[in-house]
């Protein structure tokens, strides 16, 4: 920087000072109670889809398939991103962000077509969330491979 | 009903919140923090503390995206069960199959049928 | 020709004239305290256009038009056009002009491009080498949150830091004065210019522009103090383009360090194109098209109506490349200034 400026660490003090925080008392109030109603729905479609005479499990994919399917139509209605201003990670951290993460590239990325857009850039943001969640499992099978291998043999 | 209920709501507003500090705390961007949340499902769930808390709070344990994680983590391990060491490499996105085709396709769906507005 | 005081402030000798502006702007831009500044305002941001990046070049495209309008000169009178925005390649600019047919200079100052462009054309016309010459400059919030943030439906909360990219463009013809009609008896002319120097101060967070920019804008104005010895006294209102709340009180203690004072006289246009507490823009606006805007729709009818007489216009821009942060590099500021005066015909004050 020019001589004249303060240097490059006094300025990053500067910088600190003069930028003011998040509203972290605000904003954990309101991820923890938009996060928790979201599982909270889930938990109700859970006890529907179980009344229902799904087993555990069926219950359960069926959740994350409710609330991906709520989640990408409020995305292309505009609605999530507005809910997602106030819930911060209430809205990110629930199966629906993930869902949003897809949808919402996947629309934006239209304006370059249905192949080198929307297909290209589904997973631009999202895409992460699946590759380490996979390599991650592949890591832990391998693991279990190796830990129970005497057992499987014997 | 009302305790299964308000136990998801606790639980995953706990775990939302967490991710709030990491948020506003900490540099990490939410796409770190999401892969963080999935990884940690991943170790937790491989090492059983998460299916306690899955039988304890329902929804509140499998919509947060550590729930994806344990899902992953579990059909790897059923998978390996079942197939022997083959299994390590069908056994987490087959569990997770549902999720993931419902988000591919809704999102397909979406972008042919909405524009994205300006804000 | 201009001369040259300094290392790189110049005084122009002929006066380059600002012979019309205008300004295009978007639906947030028309609920803003200048709304009524705005030459065209279009409701969707669209305009019409099937895609942002072709909005945005629409626009260029509306106030450039309109501009050439305002002042009644022709197209094919125009010698010169420097033009940028934020994209990639500055499609904006390059897309949104190529029908004039004039002959076309692509600037790329980020946010700084309106006051880059005007030193550019006040250059070329004082040196005789442009007879008019047009600046322009945009930036659309939908196109630039696409390239440089995350798609529009995404779900993020921006920090109070962040600012709020202006779905705007703005156009400016320059001539001399003898190419003002006879019956104008006021006119805005440019007096000195001053180029900046890129400043880095680490600054990694693209949530924060308004301190990647201040050091920038504050090397600038102690140069070009020292080299056009005048001070802050000197100037009714002083503007900066786009630096913010956060980044306005760091220009004050970065000057004040130097005992440079000019808070009392200072307003950023990022804060006059939008009403903070109301507009949700968090530290204020930013993008090219936003200084421009508020030099259209606020400064230059301010001067020409009397209420301000002598003016600095420093633009900022941060030269911010998602891919360089990506690499764990910093982003640099960069400013650039103009001295704009009010003339009045017969007058004898030196215009």
């Amino acid at each position: 920087m020019d001589k004249k400026l303060p240097d490059t660490g006094t300025y990053a003090q500067m910088v600190k000072k003069a930028s003011p925080g998040s509203p972290a008392g605000k904003n954990l109030f309101f991820a923890f109670l938009i996060g928790g109603g979201i599982c909270a729905i889930g938990e109700l479609l859970l006890l529907f889809y179980q009344r229902m005479g799904l087993t555990a499990d069926w219950a359960a994919a069926m959740v994350s398939v409710t609330l991906i399917g709520a989640s990408a139509l409020l995305t292309g209605l505009g609605v999530y991103d507005k809910i997602a201003k106030l819930g911060g990670a209430g809205t990110l951290v629930p199966i629906t962000g993930f869902a949003n993460a897809v949808v919402s590239p996947a629309l934006e990325f239209k304006s370059e077509g249905l192949i080198l857009g929307t297909g290209v850039k589904l997973f631009a943001i999202a895409g992460p969330v699946i590759v380490y969640g996979v390599t991650a499992s592949w890591c832990y099978g391998i693991i279990l491979c190796l830990i129970g291998q005497g057992g499987m043999q014997g | 009903m009302l305790k299964e209920i308000l136990l998801a709501f606790l639980t995953g507003g706990c775990l939302c919140a967490v991710g709030q500090l990491l948020i506003d705390y900490t540099k990490l961007t939410p796409a770190r923090i999401l892969v963080a949340y999935v990884v940690a499902g991943v170790i937790l769930g491989g090492i059983g503390v998460y299916q306690p808390l899955i039988e304890l709070a329902g929804a509140g344990a499998t919509v947060p995206l550590t729930g994806f994680g344990a899902l992953l983590a579990r059909g790897v391990r059923k998978a390996v069960d079942d197939a022997g060491w083959i299994g390590i490499f069908s056994g987490g996105i087959s569990a997770a199959a549902s999720g993931l085709t419902a988000a591919i396709v809704f999102g397909v769906i979406v972008s042919l049928i909405f524009r994205p507005g300006s804000k | 020709m201009a001369k040259k005081l300094g290392r790189s402030t110049y005084l122009f000798e002929k006066r380059p004239v600002i012979l019309s502006s205008a300004a295009v702007g978007g639906e947030k831009e028309r609920n803003g305290p200048l709304g009524k500044g705005f030459d065209f305002l279009d409701i969707d941001d669209t305009f019409g256009e099937k895609s942002w990046e072709q909005a945005e070049n629409r626009m260029q495209q509306l106030a450039m038009k309109t501009a050439l309008q305002k002042a009644h000169v022709k197209r094919n009178d125009l010698d010169l056009i420097f033009a940028g925005d934020l994209l990639n390649q500055c499609t904006g600019s390059s897309y949104g002009l190529k029908e004039l047919g004039v002959p076309y200079l692509g600037l790329y100052g980020a946010c700084s491009t309106m006051a880059e462009g005007l030193l550019m054309a006040g250059v070329y016309i004082d040196a005789g080498l442009a007879g008019k010459a047009a600046v322009s400059a945009s930036s659309h919030f939908c196109s630039a949150e696409r390239q440089y943030r995350f798609p529009l439906e995404y779900g993020s909360q921006r920090p109070p830091t962040s600012q709020w990219t202006a779905t705007a463009s703005a156009a400016v013809i320059l001539g001399k004065k003898e190419d003002l009609p006879l019956d104008e008896t006021v006119w805005v002319e440019l007096v000195h210019a001053s180029a900046g120097i890129i400043q880095d101060p680490l600054i990694r967070d693209a949530n924060n522009m308004g301190a990647a920019m201040a050091p920038a804008a504050a090397a600038l104005f102690m140069r070009y103090f020292r080299e056009s010895s005048t001070a802050p006294q000197d100037y009714d209102r002083i503007f900066t383009g786009d630096l913010g709340q956060i980044g306005s009180e760091l220009l004050y203690s970065l000057l004040a360090r130097q005992n440079i004072r000019i808070g009392d006289r200072h307003n950023d246009c990022g804060l006059l194109l939008f009403d903070r507490e109301h507009q949700d823009v968090h530290a204020g606006g930013s993008g090219a098209g936003c200084c421009g805007s508020v030099l259209s729709a606020y400064i230059l009818p301010e001067l020409r109506a009397g209420r301000l007489s002598n003016v600095l216009f420093l633009a900022t821009g941060a030269l911010f490349s998602p891919t360089m942060v990506q690499q764990g590099l910093s982003i640099p500021g960069i400013a650039h200034l103009v001295h704009l005066r009010r003339c009045e015909r017969k007058e004898e004050n030196g215009c």
